[in-house]
């Protein structure tokens, strides 16, 4: 598998709805009114209940996993939650290659890599660095 | 007459703590001018908690996971399908690298629930380091570092060490005066083989 700078991964997208906070907080304990309850989103300053930061740096891994195929590595992922994913919005991760640099005999990509909403909001910006699979 | 003005509203009082956008921020009086504290400052560096052990992670809980996180599409069958699995370089299903193994229940029994009703105060470190917590009203997730090393796989028990009490900062935002506090954890599995560092970042305000 090859990577060169500039390289625009293809986009991992999910809707923000309950439907999918919900099954969430069910495998990560995670059951916090702001991402329950309108009201309680509100109160925290937001215009209602907004899913997981958590939830948002899987789908960035899920990302790096989609683009990679199985035999590809995580190396490491950050983020910072800048944006409420709120209901209803369509949440896109997406992905681009900053720099390709061989290291112990693996290829590592550096990325930068972020979740936006369908009109452009930026809400998780991050970096990613991947190991490509051999071949 | 004390009893009178004791009954009275006090005029609203704000004072001015930073800028945004080079508008000026007021917050009301219960804001102080920094949220750190001294004690708190000498803390930074310090380790808390306790070190947690997992119940040996199940194939059940992987495909869980992933079948959350991938909703409502099916995930790779690297996380379900045991015969596929065993076709990979990993010879059998692994758990998505952002799996917390830590969910429900532990080694030492049910995980107690928290409540996060109302005002959210020692929702961060102080507590466990046995200094005073500020007096902050709200809770957010402000980002996370993940560094990961092997694998999480079916069986595995995960150790998470102590938490470090890396970094305290703050700044004005439109939300208010906000505390950042940055903590780090490591996670090994039953090999003492890294499975992942984790460095959160915590918004309070």
């Amino acid at each position: 598998m090859d990577a060169e700078v500039g390289q625009e991964l293809p986009t991992f997208e999910r809707m923000s709805g309950f439907h999918a906070w919900n099954r969430y907080a069910a495998v990560n304990e995670e059951f916090v009114p702001i991402h329950m309850d309108d009201d309680a989103g509100k109160a925290a300053g937001n215009a209602g209940a907004f899913g997981m930061g958590n939830l948002q740096v899987a789908y960035l891994h899920a990302l790096l996993r989609q683009w990679m195929g199985d035999e590809g590595r995580i190396v490491s992922v950050a983020c910072q939650m800048r944006a409420p994913n709120l209901r209803g919005l369509r949440t896109i991760a997406g992905g681009r290659v900053v720099a390709v640099r061989p290291e112990g005999g693996e290829t590592l990509v550096d990325l930068e890599v972020w979740t936006q909403t369908e009109e452009g909001t930026v809400m998780t910006p991050g970096t990613a660095t991947v190991a490509l699979p051999a071949g | 007459m004390d009893g009178i003005r004791a009954r009275s509203l006090p005029a609203p009082r704000v004072h001015t703590v930073g800028h945004v956008g080079g508008a000026p921020i007021h917050y009301p009086h219960g804001v102080p001018d920094s949220w750190i504290s001294d004690e708190m400052r000498a803390a930074v560096g310090r380790e808390y908690g306790s070190a947690r052990k997992s119940l040996p992670i199940s194939l059940s809980d992987i495909r869980r996971w992933a079948l959350a996180i991938y909703y409502p599409e099916a995930p790779p069958r690297l996380f379900w399908d045991e015969e596929y699995a065993a076709t990979t370089s990993y010879g059998g299903v692994v758990a998505p690298e952002e799996f917390n193994p830590f969910a429900w229940i532990t080694a030492d029994g049910p995980n107690l629930p928290t409540n996060f009703e109302g005002a959210v105060r020692g929702s961060g470190p102080e507590g466990s380091l046995g200094i005073a917590s500020p007096e902050t009203n709200f809770v957010l997730n402000g980002g996370i570092e993940m560094e990961h090393g092997v694998r999480m796989r079916p069986g595995d028990v995960i150790t998470s060490g102590l938490t470090k009490l890396v970094e305290y900062r703050e700044r004005p935002t439109r939300l208010g005066l906000m505390l950042i506090t940055v903590t780090e954890t490591t996670w090994t599995n039953q090999g003492d083989e890294m499975v992942r560092i984790s460095r959160s970042t915590g918004l309070r305000y």
